[in-house]
């Protein structure tokens, strides 16, 4: 958008914070690796236990969390268009219930890790069916509707989750806890969500400008030529695929979702064009760094991720939002 | 009036019937806008002004009759290319997320550019002007969410002018707006008016229908249209009749006015 700065500028920057990011990943941790191994490890097949280390431990965590934050931030921004509503996150419609569900069921009876990551997708898609169909009921398919159907069946994924905890035995139960918690710890295969979000990105951004005018209210928008209702279709199974990956990947991480979206979007303003590859830069950037800091900080205890995430951007958006409102 | 298959023809519904689930709107009836002429829809509450402005805009399937703009059905129109010659000033205007009152405004270019391309100087240039037109130039880089109902209206408007269309669909473009803007908005369509544009507006003020339409289409709530000239139309009985409440006319030297009893 004219005016502040310019795109390519912004998510140039992005993308260099978001490569710092990843690199202090790969660097960092209880067996400390400077920069010069790290790149000989990825780029030029050295060997050793510190180039062990870089690739098959860190590497694929670090873009497990990269990819995670990114489809968080994304899925995020997409549902606060489609509701029109500041406050949704990627979880707001059930899909994050139906993917613990889920999960929580396949370890229940003691699957295997891809049964359990099986599941959590097969759940979110689930719950996604589930909400799109009760949603749809009538054919209004209004905001309200969308938004009041999502929230009851988050309830009631949210009440079998309950039930499944109070039925697991004691050594399930601190794994079932761990998952939905987010543990980005057991996160090895992380390359089936990266070309998820590429894909999703490649296609949310032929149709940014129509979520500018989507902005202005359906009729309006209708008016200006925008096709809503395959639109709003469109945003719906995109937002909902791209968190089942990021739940399926990393679990249920909050906070990203929410709270990127307005950090970018006070940062550089409401264009989805520029908003929408910035959010994923910006959220994956911010999962990286609460990641990593969630292990090194207090090793070799290891915290949650989500608590990270909401002690480095609680701030932040505060900060941002009081220079905001001046 | 003019013929059949006419470029001046910008809109035209024949024996258009509007229902909304069981209930009936409106009966059958025709009507025809040609450049340069102002078309003002009355009615009470509820009576289907806005659903047949819509359905008039092609935002809603027609199942009696047919609307045609500029000669053709709209499935036949790509629904950029019917953005470019039609736009619609919706009722009310949602603002949920803050943005600049010249990025809400350049929205109009949306029907006017290619899938990936970004506004340019002269689009800017024409949001500038329109913010301009309703008296909002000092405001382009304040957020929406400051502005006050009727500046919010009038960005809207401005929005409207920014798409530039032949036919400008107006529901209740005078919202929100003081007495000063109300009647500056309307000269600003007149003045469109006389420069080729067609202009069908929904408007709650017989007064400013009386002093701004050519044709007016009077709903009353019951199925019953009434549609013609504006001497045919607005007459104290047929007003009374459809608002179902006693009007009565003044002459006041030039000026005819319609008042409530």
């Amino acid at each position: 958008m004219p005016g502040r700065t310019s795109p390519g500028f912004v998510i140039a920057g992005l993308m260099l914070v978001g490569v710092c990011a990843l690199t202090w990943a790969l660097s960092a941790g209880d067996l400390p690796i400077g920069l010069a191994d790290v790149f000989g490890a990825l780029f030029r097949g050295a060997e050793g236990m510190a180039a062990d280390v870089v690739r098959e431990l860190r590497l694929p965590r670090a873009v497990a969390v990269f990819v995670c934050g990114g489809l968080l931030a994304l899925a995020g921004a997409l549902m606060q268009v489609l509701l029109r509503n500041p406050l949704a996150d990627p979880y707001v419609l059930g899909v994050s219930g139906g993917a613990a569900v889920g999960a929580l069921a396949a370890m229940l009876v003691g699957a295997s890790s891809w049964v359990v990551d099986g599941a959590a997708f097969g759940g979110a898609l689930a719950a996604m069916l589930v909400v799109f169909g009760l949603a749809h009921g009538d054919g209004s398919w209004t905001q309200t509707r969308l938004l009041l159907t999502g929230v009851i069946v988050a309830a009631g994924c949210g009440a079998a989750v309950t039930l499944m905890l109070s039925l697991a035995t004691d050594t399930r139960l601190q794994s079932m806890l761990f998952w939905l918690m987010g543990d980005a710890s057991g996160a090895s295969r992380p390359w089936p969500a990266l070309v998820v979000l590429v894909a999703g990105l490649a296609v949310v951004l032929p149709v940014a400008r129509d979520l500018n005018v989507l902005a202005r209210g359906e009729t309006t928008a209708s008016a200006l030529g925008v096709r809503v209702r395959r639109l709003r279709y469109l945003l719906y199974v995109l937002a909902s695929l791209l968190t089942a990956a990021a739940v399926t990947l990393v679990g249920s991480v909050g906070f990203v979702g929410l709270v990127v979206p307005h950090l970018v979007r006070f940062a550089i303003g409401n264009d989805q064009r520029l908003l929408l590859p910035a959010a994923l830069l910006a959220g994956g950037t911010l999962l990286t760094l609460a990641d990593t800091a969630a292990r090194t900080v207090m090793a070799p205890v290891q915290l949650p991720v989500g608590v990270l995430t909401a002690l480095i951007g609680v701030p932040v958006f505060l900060f941002l939002l009081s220079r905001s409102s001046r | 009036m003019t013929g059949v298959g006419d470029p001046s023809v910008l809109l035209e519904a024949e024996r258009l019937a509007l229902q909304v689930g069981e209930r009936w709107l409106c009966c059958e009836f025709s009507l025809r806008l040609a450049a340069g002429e102002c078309l003002v829809l009355l009615g009470p509450n509820g009576a289907g002004k806005t659903t047949l402005l819509h359905t008039l805009a092609g935002l809603r399937a027609v199942t009696v009759g047919s609307v045609r703009l500029g000669g053709r059905s709209y499935a036949d129109w790509d629904s950029l290319a019917a953005a470019r010659f039609r736009g619609l000033l919706a009722q009310q205007q949602p603002d949920h997320f803050s943005a600049s009152v010249l990025q809400t405004t350049l929205v109009g270019r949306h029907p006017h550019l290619g899938r990936w391309g970004w506004e340019t100087a002269a689009d800017i240039a024409i949001a500038q002007a329109a913010l301009a037109e309703v008296g909002l130039a000092e405001f382009a880089g304040r957020d929406v969410l400051s502005l006050s109902g009727g500046e919010r209206q009038r960005v809207a408007i401005a929005t409207l002018l920014t798409q530039a269309p032949r036919l400008f669909l107006l529901d209740e473009p005078t919202n929100h707006l003081d007495l000063h803007y109300q009647i500056a908005v309307l000269e600003l369509f007149a003045r469109l008016k006389r420069n080729g544009c067609g202009v069908v507006m929904v408007l709650h003020d017989i007064n400013l229908a009386t002093r701004f339409a050519d044709h007016v289409i009077l709903l009353d709530g019951k199925g019953g249209v009434l549609a013609g000239a504006r001497e045919e139309v607005l007459q104290a009985d047929h007003l009374s009749r459809a608002f179902d409440h006693p009007i009565r006319r003044l002459d006041v030297g030039e000026r005819i006015l319609f008042i409530p009893d």
